[in-house]
């Protein structure tokens, strides 16, 4: 049962190195590994050969913290949809595959080491406004702001963003709009949200811009590589949004 | 030692009030000049520091993933307890406090645990506030589930997604105060050693995770929120990088550790498929409010579970404990997926399994209720093994989990070192020997969003700020202390991977001091640790340089600590010679095979001091007094 893969994977020694692929061999994988445990076994062999292994990121390897960041095959993630690198299993693949990996590519996400990059742009940009001002202590009981299931639903569809940056990826305009929209729509749909919308949404689209994000040219592709599945639907109101607080 | 818990007088539930009527704060103008520095920024480490930040104090917070939003908090699914009793379900801050002491088989303290309850209610109404999306009933109003040890309702949740969710708005608040220039964030660096100034905590030496540099941060006081040690297991649900690395290093600069055999091994995670296997995932608890957990009642049964009619099942959880049935606590709820197995009617690869089976509820509510109750985890689940719950039954095993033991900490969440605060998973307090499901959100967000801010001020009004500078001798004593270790471990150029010593200290733990435990196994793992620790010094290999991102020099660090602090684990082990919650010796059991404790000669903390390389810990006790509740076997039947 167990497969041979030959693989293509970017190495750059450091943000200033010029990168290249490297071809390695992973032998006797099992369909029941992760992408990332098969990583692991190559990694192995690699220590075993003296060799420096490959430096890729991840954490909770179940799909929710957003740090494992691979375009495999040309897709950021992967061929499954609404999955992580983490949660691709290789069953997915053949014996005898090739398969090419390598990590985020935009302008304001720097290389780091191999497939690892340098994502804390979109922390920047929440900094700018992706919250609720409200200081510890000072909230009113819960269930007096009653919110109707779908608001909450809505706004829950957008909350699921893991902050992974596969939709800058994946947009030939490294675009970040599903990232800002979700956290957009989240708040905009709930009432803890207004106070702030107009100056949230401002400020957090002009963060983007300064931190080197492209435009979005309604490719789509954004939607396609998520994880969490999260519907173009949040840049249409991210874009409502930014011009509704312009008025 | 004396270990002063420092309980304020005055009846259980004014405690705290009394507590916070009586400290001086500090007046506002004042506390810009304290530096606070923040290790770890999941639900705890994140809840303190911003609140830190809006009380106006100068806070430093450090993580070693990229992002706080990646804390290994992100992960928690099923939800947060809080006694709103919005169920009129009889729920109350003493049932949440009474439910979380015997769920501890009470081997925690009364009063930390109190005050845990009366927070629970602040937390989820905080969190309201910051925009979580809680699940709500159409009606608009908040919703909630049942979770294991409890007879009411009063778990919160965000879908499966409660974590995420609540982290995400700690993350919220975190990110307003480093916009309001209050606190500074340090992501991908490595706590590697504490700073200690004539026996006061100072600061922290960092690794820069990406250039290797090792760096000295001081404060005027030092928290560390850095998450338990489940991973001393090798496998666990916890995400890869938890590590004991921060609150081992604290102990060794004379912190005491508490209870570290107080582990929890999850009764509902996808069982190993295979070697390569780096870690397991967790089936939430939420699950068993609709599934049935069951086995062939004939042993090596190898029918396909449908083909198994219902009178050759055993429903072994309902059977042996009629009044919780599915939902007995997990500690309870392992043991006996552990029993079944051992008898050899396990079912899946290696007969190390059982079933959680979803077909009755499906039946009574239909497949679009489940679905919208459960669908990320049937999904999730599907995706690891390729079986679809909807059709099959889930297969489930226990796996580490949660550790409740940690660094002591007194009511004010302050070490035995003064200037040295606990918070979350990384201290002791609150769980006992088995920790409730939805309990650690609660705890963590408590610690950091109430707890801390009210009492780090007895602390500080005591010193004088800014006694100490980065560039001091003592800092760079440290720094150098600290790289040399690194340079120990670059320089033995060995034949194999930390991973490699990782997984055989795995081994170890799970076979002799996992789920059962004896003399005998913890003698045995008291003998092999040390050498696999010999063994490892001597033949580790780490590739690359230290002055760059190294992977395998931050794993090789990590698993260098495990090394070390499973030894700790084991005497605790050994030194319990009862069983209570999480820590079962299997010389001590009722003759149904329930834990047996023995509150005659064990109702105390064991608080470990660190003595040397070459010594044994020493054994401190601090003892339990109930006062509210009795003392009384735990019943789940
Ligand atoms: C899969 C899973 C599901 C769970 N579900 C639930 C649930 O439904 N309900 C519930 O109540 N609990 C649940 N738990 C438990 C709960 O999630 C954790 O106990 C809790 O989130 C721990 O929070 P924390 O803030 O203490 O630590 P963590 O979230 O673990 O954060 C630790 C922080 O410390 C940092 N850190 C660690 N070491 C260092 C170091 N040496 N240097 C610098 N930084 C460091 C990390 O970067 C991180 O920021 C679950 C746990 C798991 C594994
Ligand atoms: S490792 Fe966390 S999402 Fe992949």
């Amino acid at each position: 049962m167990s497969m041979n893969l030959h693989l293509r994977i970017w190495r750059q020694k450091n943000s200033k190195a010029k990168g290249q692929f490297v071809s390695y061999e992973a032998k006797a994988i099992s369909p029941d590994m992760s992408f990332l445990e098969m990583l692991d076994v190559v990694n192995e062999d690699l220590i075993s050969q003296n060799q420096e292994p490959i430096a890729f990121e991840s954490d909770c390897r179940e799909g929710i913290c957003g740090a494992c960041s691979l375009v495999i095959n040309g897709i950021a993630h992967g061929p499954d949809s609404g999955t992580t690198a983490c949660q691709l299993h290789m069953r997915r693949f053949k014996d005898g595959d090739t398969i090419t990996v390598e990590p985020w590519r935009a302008k304001a996400f720097s290389p780091i080491k191999d497939l690892v990059v340098d994502r804390s742009a979109f922390d920047r940009i929440m900094q700018a406004g992706g919250f609720v001002s409200v200081n510890t202590g000072s909230a009113p009981d819960g269930n007096t702001i009653p919110i109707s299931k779908v608001h909450a639903d809505l706004a829950f569809d957008a909350a699921a963003c893991i902050g992974c940056g596969a939709c800058v990826a994946a947009c030939k305009n490294a675009s970040a709009m599903l990232f800002v929209g979700a956290k957009v729509s989240q708040l905009m749909h709930l009432p803890q949200g207004q106070p702030e919308r107009q100056q949230r949404v401002q400020a957090m689209i002009m963060k983007m811009d300064e931190e080197g994000f492209g435009s979005c040219t309604n490719t789509q592709e954004c939607e396609a590589v998520c994880p969490k599945e999260i519907s173009t639907r949040v840049i249409t109101e991210l874009n409502r949004e930014f011009v509704r607080a312009q008025l | 030692m004396f270990l002063d818990a420092k309980i304020p007088s005055g009846p259980l539930a004014d405690k705290w009030n009394h507590y916070k009527d009586a400290s001086k704060p500090i007046n506002p103008a004042n506390k810009r000049k304290y530096h606070i520095i923040v290790v770890g920024t999941g639900l705890a480490g994140a809840s303190a520091a911003a609140s830190l930040g809006e009380l106006g104090f100068r806070v430093s917070t450090f993580c070693f993933q990229d992002s706080p939003r990646r804390a290994h908090s992100i992960a928690a699914q099923g939800g947060i307890n809080a006694a709103k009793n919005y169920r009129n379900d009889g729920d109350s801050v003493h049932r949440l406090f009474y439910d979380t002491i015997k769920g501890g088989d009470f081997r925690a303290r009364e009063a930390n645990v109190y005050r845990l309850a009366q927070l629970s209610v602040n937390i989820i109404d905080q969190c309201v506030a910051q925009g979580v999306p809680f699940a709500r009933e159409y009606g608009g109003l908040l919703d909630n589930r049942s979770f294991g040890g409890s007879l009411v309702s009063r778990t919160f949740y965000a879908r499966g997604q409660t974590g995420q969710q609540l982290l995400l708005g700690a993350y919220g608040a975190l990110n307003r105060q480093i916009a309001a220039g209050t606190v500074k964030s340090h992501p991908r660096t490595e706590m590697q050693d504490l700073i200690m100034v004539d026996g006061h905590a100072k600061g922290i030496i960092v690794r820069n995770l990406v250039t290797g540099e090792m760096t000295a941060h001081t404060g005027d006081a030092v928290v560390l929120a850095t998450g338990g040690y489940g991973p001393v297991f090798y496998l666990s649900t916890n995400a890869i990088g938890c590590n004991v690395t921060a609150t081992y290093r604290a102990f060794k600069q004379g912190a005491l550790f508490a209870n570290p055999c107080y582990t929890q091994i999850h009764p509902t995670c996808i069982p190993q498929s295979g070697d390569h296997q780096s870690k397991l995932t967790l089936m939430s608890e939420s699950l068993r409010n609709d599934g049935r957990v069951w086995v062939p009642k004939q042993k090596s049964d190898k029918r396909a579970a449908h083909q198994i009619p219902e009178e050759e099942r055993d429903y072994y959880l309902e059977r042996k404990y009629p009044s919780y049935g599915n939902l007995a606590p997990r500690d309870i709820a392992s043991r006996a997926a552990k029993q079944v197995c051992d008898e050899g009617r396990g079912i899946g690869p290696g007969g190390r399994g059982v079933f959680l089976d979803f077909s009755d509820a499906i039946k009574r509510l239909g497949k679009d209720v489940i679905s919208a109750r459960y669908s990320n985890l049937f999904h999730m689940y599907q995706k690891i093994t390729d079986e679809d719950p909807f059709e099959l039954p889930m297969r489930i095993y226990p796996a580490s989990h949660y550790t409740m033991g940690g660094l002591w900490v007194d009511y004010e969440l302050m070490s035995t070192i003064p200037g040295l605060f606990v918070l979350g998973e990384a201290n002791f307090s609150d769980h006992g020997a088995n920790r409730l499901g939805a309990s650690a959100l609660m705890q963590g967000l408590a610690d950091g969003y109430f707890v801390l801010p009210n009492t780090i001020s007895g602390y500080l009004n005591q010193i004088k700020p800014n006694s100490i500078k980065d560039t001091d001798a003592k800092c760079k004593q440290t720094a150098i202390d600290a790289a040399d270790d690194v340079h120990r471990l670059m320089s033995i150029q060995g034949k194999r991977s930390p991973d490699f010593f990782h997984r055989e200290l795995g081994k170890i733990m799970w076979n002799d001091c996992g789920m059962a435990r004896t003399e005998k196994g913890l003698q045995n793992a008291l003998s092999q640790i040390p050498a696999l620790r010999e063994e490892f010094w001597k033949d580790v290999r780490v590739t690359g340089s230290d002055l760059e991102m190294n992977p395998v020099l931050e794993k090789a660090l990590r698993v260098a600590d495990f090394l070390e602090f499973a030894e700790l684990l084991c005497h605790d082990a050994l030194q319990r010679r009862e069983s209570c919650g999480g820590h079962f010796r299997e010389e001590y059991q009722t003759q149904d095979g329930e834990a047996k404790r023995n509150d005659e000669d064990f109702c105390y903390v064991a608080a470990w001091e660190y003595k040397g390389s070459k010594q044994k810990p020493e054994l401190h006790k601090e003892p339990l007094q109930f006062e509210n509740i009795a003392l009384a076997q735990r019943s789940y039947q």
